[in-house]
């Protein structure tokens, strides 16, 4: 049911923020309390990469910074 | 990257202002209740001191020295002889008595656990979290103590009383007591309360003071009798002062304390009326018409209000408003305006050396005579009126330079719009035609965008008044630019009605049309030379009616569907389909098949969506126009009509009806006989009552389809409300069977119906009876026209389905409205995500497919089969 969720390392997230030209802070927000952070276990800060199923592209991947 | 504004705004901070601060910003303190003396000048420290600012055009500001238009106003002020509660905050107030000592007043809380609460308040400011939890968690904490832990005092529970009435056991507190109390608790207490005791002490929500609004705000009007009239706002005012006045007076003359609390009692009602004149609880002050007084709150409540009505939206110069009207000679990206609206709307035109003989036609032809002009600008910026009398002379001065304010007049484009706006279709670009009579003209086939219809529907122009509107409503908002919706992909603008019987019609299978036919159905289009005939009668050429519409297509279209008559048959005998439902159309001739909603109908037209994306915008337009009055001419030619008596089936088919719906009721008999024995079989997941309904319910539906079926059959398919049905053009097989089958089972909530009498539904049935009529089966058919008891079942199930629209219109309305709030500023960028003005990613990539919903077939992703479709079908052709 829970799709799938990735911490993204420091490369990843560099390369990441250059492909959109953004700041950490313009992506979306995930809580640290969320129950699937604290299933993978991420820190305030970590950009997590999230695969899900998609209507219209089949698969789509979403990213988000985990907020206190 | 976050997008640099001119001004930042920092941060905004709400509060209550003190008794001090009214003073402060206060020119005057308003004592008395008169507003001008006998010679019409404002009273001094009266409700229109010129201190307050000025309306009358020749008098000057007291404190600003501006006239009227220039000084903004300025603030006066009332000493309350009594504090009155804040009625917006009375709930607060309540909160705060129940929280607090009745004697030291401070926060009924220890303090370790006052310095718990202040620490979660301040950590959830910091970042910038809602901090209602805590300080409703402080509250209820604190109203749960019945001893102050400070001095002892045991605590008494407050009863409020709607609007602003609070008792301590049975004793009533007065404002000022309120007061008394609320000054006393200390300021480390209101933080823990979630309030700024800076900007927001609790004492301040019960007012001493009261501030006069300028005189700006509540301008006085004279009427035509030249007596003046007050600003609502201004009347309220008039009523505190002089109770303000006679409170004073009893309580120097000592009045008893009865007299002294109604007065006081007055006074809140005065002061909370003018604050908001539609509190539950209270009676709303009035005029002396009986109409309610506008105070405060209304003026910026709903829809009407300052937000909603004067902020969010304007009204607008160079725009009208009228009743529309069909005329399907006009093309679809036109729109008749009426002459009066014509040379009511102007554009303004630069006059340059290209276009001064032009301009001095306008000028020339005046302001009553169509197309003339109504203004003229000089070169030096006067504006001339163009009257019949100066014309001659205006013409005569006219030089480049000048501007020219002309009618409107044939070509010029225009923004025409219907409400409520849901969509970017509501609003397209047209091409004027100027027409007599007084309506809006719109081609019936730009109505689905619309969503207009012609029973007394209005609609909004909008005249562009500069060049660079003019082109963005050309290249981005024309009608031609519409056609598709980027909804679902299809085209929205297309045939309806009469155009898709008309095409039907003709089309349907094989009519031989002769010369002077042929050359009359194809008049209004853009066709200028006959196709080859079909073949010779007596030597006389003929067409069928297929060749005819083909002679409209685009050359080199190739296109197979099933039309909308298709019956899905097994196994498709394409083009040796019976029913003629197989369209095949081959380098732009329609080889096969009939023409109806699926081929040229507004949101289904197979035929629109592959010339709009191989042929383009243009194309499709001319196609609209020509299919459209083809579809006209071709109904108009054969003949088209629906009367009572299309409804009728003969004797024998009325009979078998009859016969089915027998047969049916026998069954729901022999099911509540089983149903009574218990030997009704239960369906799974049900109650026996259930399976019993459930059965009851198919049986009858059942029962309606086969009369259906019988009626439909025994009309034939050359019956007019057959052929709309068939075709898609307008009603269903349904509405069929309801008219000369049998209208069937009402329902309330998907149920038969139940309720009425105890037991029964009518007094005409017997208490428990769950047979079909007593439960809102209509046996009849509209046409044989409906019992009693039917008639009264179908007036039930009738209502939900009013109720129903009403309730879901308002709801989705509001959804709408909230929608569009938070979206409205999300931008799809260059690099396919969807940002909102901050930058903020709200999806990486939009729909996450990144597609235009308007550029695949019908909002799929799958134009490259249709592509490959039209590469092999011309390989076949050739
Ligand atoms: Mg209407
Ligand atoms: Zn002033
Ligand atoms: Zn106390
Ligand atoms: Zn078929």
């Amino acid at each position: 049911m829970v799709p799938c969720h990735e911490i993204l390392d420091e490369e990843e997230v560099k390369s990441l923020l250059e492909r959109y030209g953004i700041e950490k802070e313009q992506l979306p927000k995930i809580k640290v309390k969320d129950p699937v952070i604290k299933e993978i276990k991420a820190q305030v800060g970590d950009v997590i990469k999230i695969t899900r199923k998609s209507a219209t592209a089949g698969e789509a991947n979403i990213y988000r910074l985990v907020i206190g | 990257m976050i997008r640099s504004v001119p001004k930042k705004i920092g941060q905004i901070k709400f509060g209550l202002i003190s008794p001090r601060e009214f003073r402060k910003m206060s020119v005057t303190r308003v004592i008395t209740a008169d507003t001008y003396d006998d010679d019409g000048f404002p009273i001094e420290m009266g409700l229109m001191d010129t201190r307050l600012g000025v309306i009358d055009p020749g008098l000057r500001c007291k404190t600003c020295g501006q006239r009227a238009g220039e000084c903004p106003g300025h603030f006066g002020h009332i000493e309350l002889v009594a504090p009155v509660i804040h009625i917006g905050f009375a709930k607060l107030i309540r909160k705060i008595l129940r929280a607090v000592c009745r004697s030291c007043g401070r926060l009924l809380l220890t303090e370790t656990e006052k310095e718990r609460y202040l620490d979660e308040i301040r950590t959830n400011l910091k970042i910038g979290n809602s901090i209602d939890d805590v300080v409703n968690t402080v509250f209820k904490e604190a109203r749960k103590t019945k001893k102050c832990p400070y001095c002892d005092e045991e605590q008494i529970d407050i009863k409020f009383e709607k609007p602003t009435t609070y008792y301590e056991d049975k004793h009533k507190l007065m404002p000022a007591d309120i007061r008394d109390l609320l000054e006393k608790i200390p300021d480390e207490d209101v933080e823990v309360m979630g309030m700024d005791p800076v900007s927001a002490r609790p004492e301040w929500t019960v007012l001493t003071v009261l501030p006069v609004p300028p005189v700006t705000m509540r301008p006085s009007i004279t009427l035509e009798s030249g007596q003046r009239s007050e600003d609502d706002i201004t009347h309220k005012l008039v009523d505190i002062i002089r109770i303000n006045q006679r409170f004073q007076e009893n309580r120097e003359a000592g009045a008893p304390q009865l007299i002294i609390e109604d007065l006081w009692e007055l006074l809140q009602y005065h002061v909370t009326t003018f604050i908001d004149n539609a509190v539950s609880g209270v009676p709303p002050a009035r005029h002396r018409s009986g109409r309610p007084l506008k105070t405060l709150s209304q003026r910026l409540k709903g829809k009407e209000g300052r937000f909603r009505g004067s902020l969010s939206g304007k009204r607008v110069n160079f725009s009208a408003r009228t009743v529309i009207s069909p005329d399907p000679n006009l093309s679809i990206c036109e729109v008749g305006v009426p002459e009066e609206i014509a040379k009511e709307l102007t554009i303004t035109m630069n006059v340059t050396r290209h276009n001064i003989n032009e301009a001095k036609e306008y000028v020339a032809r005046g302001p009553s005579n169509h197309p003339g002009a109504n203004y003229v600008v000089r070169g030096d910026g006067r504006r001339v009126k163009v009257t019949e009398s100066n014309a001659p002379e205006l013409v005569e001065a006219i030089e480049t330079g000048w501007k020219v304010e002309r009618h409107l007049k044939d070509g010029d484009i225009v923004l025409f719009n219907r409400q409520p706006s849901l969509h970017r279709m509501s609003i397209m670009a047209h091409e004027v035609k100027v027409l007599p009579d007084k309506t809006f003209r719109l081609n019936p086939a730009a109505c689905p965008p619309y969503n207009a219809d012609f029973d007394g529907d209005e609609m909004n122009l909008h005249v562009p008044q500069t060049e660079e509107a003019r082109a963005e409503a050309k290249i981005l908002m024309h009608v031609e630019h519409n056609i598709l919706s980027p909804r679902f992909g299809g085209p929205i603008i297309g045939g309806i009605h009469d155009h898709i019987s008309g095409l039907y019609l003709l089309t349907h299978k094989d009519k031989k049309i002769y010369k002077p036919e042929a050359l009359e159905l194809l008049k209004k289009s853009r066709v200028k030379e006959l196709m080859e005939p079909a073949g010779y009668e007596n030597g006389m050429p003929y067409w069928n009616g297929k060749q005819i519409f083909s002679m409209i297509l685009p050359e080199g279209l190739h296109l197979t569907f099933q039309a909308e008559m298709c019956e899905h048959c097994e196994e498709c005998k394409r083009e040796g389909c019976e029913r003629d439902a197989y369209v095949v159309i081959e380098d732009g001739i329609l080889k096969n098949g009939s023409i109806d909603v699926k081929a040229i109908g507004s949101f289904k037209s197979k035929i629109l969506d592959k010339i709009y994306k191989e042929y383009g915008e243009e194309r499709a337009r001319m196609f609209i126009d020509d299919a459209t009055r083809l579809g006209i001419r071709a109904i108009m030619r054969m003949g088209f009509s629906f009367g009572i008596n299309d409804e009728d089936v003969s004797s024998e088919a009325d009979v078998r009806i009859g016969e089915a719906i027998y047969e049916a009721e026998e069954r729901v008999r022999k099911l509540i006989m089983a149903y009574n024995a218990g030997e009704l079989e239960q369906l799974p997941g049900r109650s026996m009552d259930e399976t019993l309904e459930m059965n009851i319910l198919q049986e009858l539906g059942r029962a309606r389809d086969a009369a259906g079926e019988i009626a439909g059959r025994n009309l034939g398919l050359e019956n007019s409300a057959v052929i709309m049905a068939q075709s898609g053009a307008r009603g269903s097989m349904l509405n069929l069977t309801q008219m000369a089958g049998c209208v069937g089972q009402q329902a309330v909530r998907g149920e038969r119906i139940r309720r009425g009498y105890a037991g029964r539904t009518l007094p005409h049935f017997e208490v428990g009876d769950l047979g079909a009529d007593a439960r809102g089966f209509v046996k009849s058919s509209y046409k044989k026209g409906l019992s009693p008891t039917e008639y009264f079942f179908h007036a039930i199930g009738g209502r939900e389905g009013l109720v129903d629209t009403a309730v879901r219109t308002s709801q989705s309305g509001y959804l709408q409205r909230r929608m569009v709030n938070a979206l409205q500023d999300l931008e799809v960028q260059y690099d396919g995500t969807v940002r909102d003005t901050r930058g903020m990613i709200v999806q990486f990539m939009y729909g996450e497919d990144g597609l235009d919903p308007m550029k695949g077939d019908f909002g799929t992703r799958e134009s490259i089969r249709s592509i490959i479709n039209t590469v092999v079908a011309k390989r076949e052709s050739r």
